[in-house]
């Protein structure tokens, strides 16, 4: 993992952020406002960041590295020098941040713990009180089972299912979706900080940062037909959804190619990474391509030719959609 | 007198049809946890949590789009639990009972066998350095553990065997 970036790699990065200054304050909207403002088209970025030795001697994630990883990617990201600085470019003081975690695949294979501190840490050192964050899901016995520490009140991180604070009553549509939001989404946050896992998945081909959003509805069980598709772009075009979204940080420490969304070590690796980016098409489309790496090197055909391709990630960036680009032409892959 | 008589013949039904249920949910309760070897009956293995139930209907909940593949086959409902062996490795059982034992081999053999070692237990089994995947019956039993290690293999395989004893009763 390299250090800090070079004269070059920051002039670079400068020219494929055309529209940076809109990107700290409106998100994936802003994004899309910039790119059509510029007339140019700027690219996604979207932040590879990995380190070897992550793990200590008994394969657990080292908290200290893990900080450091976060730090790296977000400082490469947003190009700047003092981690700090990133996390201001994002939240100010008084908002309540709601970290979505991916809590499904239990102890072995949910949003990481270390990761989760950093980015909580980080938080704060921003501005952000500690109360003002809240890590959630949707089951708060789902969040216990993956190694979180359910905490509500007080003046600590907040963590905590849906289901303590229930689904609201309306309904919200959207194309093919209608569903009722959770209240920690519509009534506890003003943005989100979206931390999905890396993950193969049964119908969908792939579950990234846009299938995270399915932890938010009652009733996702409804949009599984079809690869899930275009269920997971018209639940990413709801409203609340898209514009509380700030970031999205993949947590690519353990990832699988094969028989997710469950966690089955026998099709996992530890690849020791991290994914981020505001464009959370771009992250899925970065994350589908590692994926089928993976699955090539093990010798495993590819998805399309399991009859599971992500379809989804065409349709989230279509003319209907636009949440984000599936264009590798204008997608700006920076390993770091 | 009469209203009497028959509002305490009434409340006695009531009393029964309760103690009824109770013990019906009761047989079910040990039903589904009989699979389940109680803390140290397979040597080095404690059961560390409660044995949690998802319905068909609610499976999806448990393993979220994976439920489809399970329903097609005709998935009545899993249940699963936590264990831990001698204090060090954290694995889950998970035992997924089939409407039968041609859906339970259905979903066996929807996953790529992969590096599995092949060896006799149940009806068909997979054996990983990590997890261990078999059907006897109308079950299909999957057990993951957490952490590698040197012993994990032959622990799980141990479990493994103690759960296909438990099946057989």
């Amino acid at each position: 993992m390299s250090g800090g970036l070079s004269g070059s790699r920051r002039d670079f990065l400068k020219k494929c952020l055309a529209g940076a200054a809109v990107l700290s304050t409106g998100g994936r909207t802003g994004l899309l406002a910039a790119a059509e403002q510029g007339g140019v088209a700027a690219k996604s970025r979207v932040v590879v960041a990995r380190d070897a030795t992550l793990r200590g001697v008994n394969s657990t994630v080292d908290a200290h590295r893990m900080m450091n990883l976060l730090d790296h990617a977000m400082q490469a990201l947003f190009d700047r020098d003092n981690p700090t600085e990133t996390w201001k470019r994002l939240v100010r003081p008084g908002e309540t941040v709601g970290v979505k975690v991916n809590a499904l695949g239990g102890r072995g294979f949910s949003s990481n713990l270390q990761l989760i501190e950093a980015i909580c840490e980080r938080l704060q050192e921003a501005g952000i009180k500690a109360n003002d964050i809240v890590v959630w899901d949707r089951d708060s016995d789902e969040l216990e089972h993956a190694g979180f520490h359910v905490l509500t009140g007080g003046n600590r991180v907040q963590c905590y299912g849906t289901d303590r604070v229930d689904y609201e009553q309306e309904l919200v549509t959207h194309g093919s979706v209608g569903s009722r939001l959770s209240r920690i989404l519509t009534q506890r946050c003003n943005l989100l900080i979206n931390v999905p896992v890396l993950k193969d998945h049964d119908g969908a081909g792939v579950s990234i940062a846009l299938k995270n959003m399915y932890g938010v509805i009652h009733n996702p069980n409804k949009y599984h037909p079809n690869g899930c598709n275009p269920y997971i772009a018209d639940l990413n075009m709801l409203p609340e959804i898209r514009t509380k979204m700030r970031l999205s940080i993949c947590d690519a420490t353990t990832a699988s190619y094969e028989g997710g969304p469950g966690y089955k070590p026998e099709y996992s690796w530890k690849n020791n990474a991290l994914i981020i980016s505001q464009d959370p098409v771009a992250l899925d489309y970065t994350g589908w391509q590692i994926i089928e790496r993976k699955r090539a090197e093990r010798g495993l055909k590819t998805l399309e030719g399991d009859g599971r391709a992500p379809h989804y990630i065409a349709t989230a960036a279509d003319a209907q959609h636009r949440l984000g680009t599936n264009d590798p032409r204008r997608i700006a892959v920076v390993e770091v | 007198m009469r209203t009497g008589v028959a509002m305490r013949g009434a409340l006695t039904i009531l009393l029964c049809v309760a103690c009824i249920g109770k013990t019906g949910c009761n047989r079910e309760r040990r039903a589904q946890a009989a699979p389940f070897p109680v803390s140290n009956q397979v040597a080095g293995w404690v059961k560390t949590g409660e044995i949690r139930t998802f319905e068909a209907a609610d499976l999806w909940k448990y393993i979220d789009g994976e439920a489809e593949r399970y329903l097609k086959a005709g998935v009545r409902r899993v249940s699963t639990a936590d264990y831990k062996f001698q204090n060090k490795v954290d694995a889950v059982v998970d035992i997924y009972a089939m409407g039968n034992a041609e859906g339970a081999e259905r979903v066996f053999r929807s996953e790529a066998a992969g590096d599995a070692t092949p060896i006799q237990l149940g009806d068909g089994a997979r054996w990983y350095s990590q997890s261990l995947v078999f059907h006897k019956g109308a079950c299909l039993v999957r057990i993951v553990a957490f952490e590698e290690s040197a012993e994990t293999p032959q622990a799980l395989l141990q479990l493994g065997r103690g759960i296909e004893l438990q099946l057989a009763r």
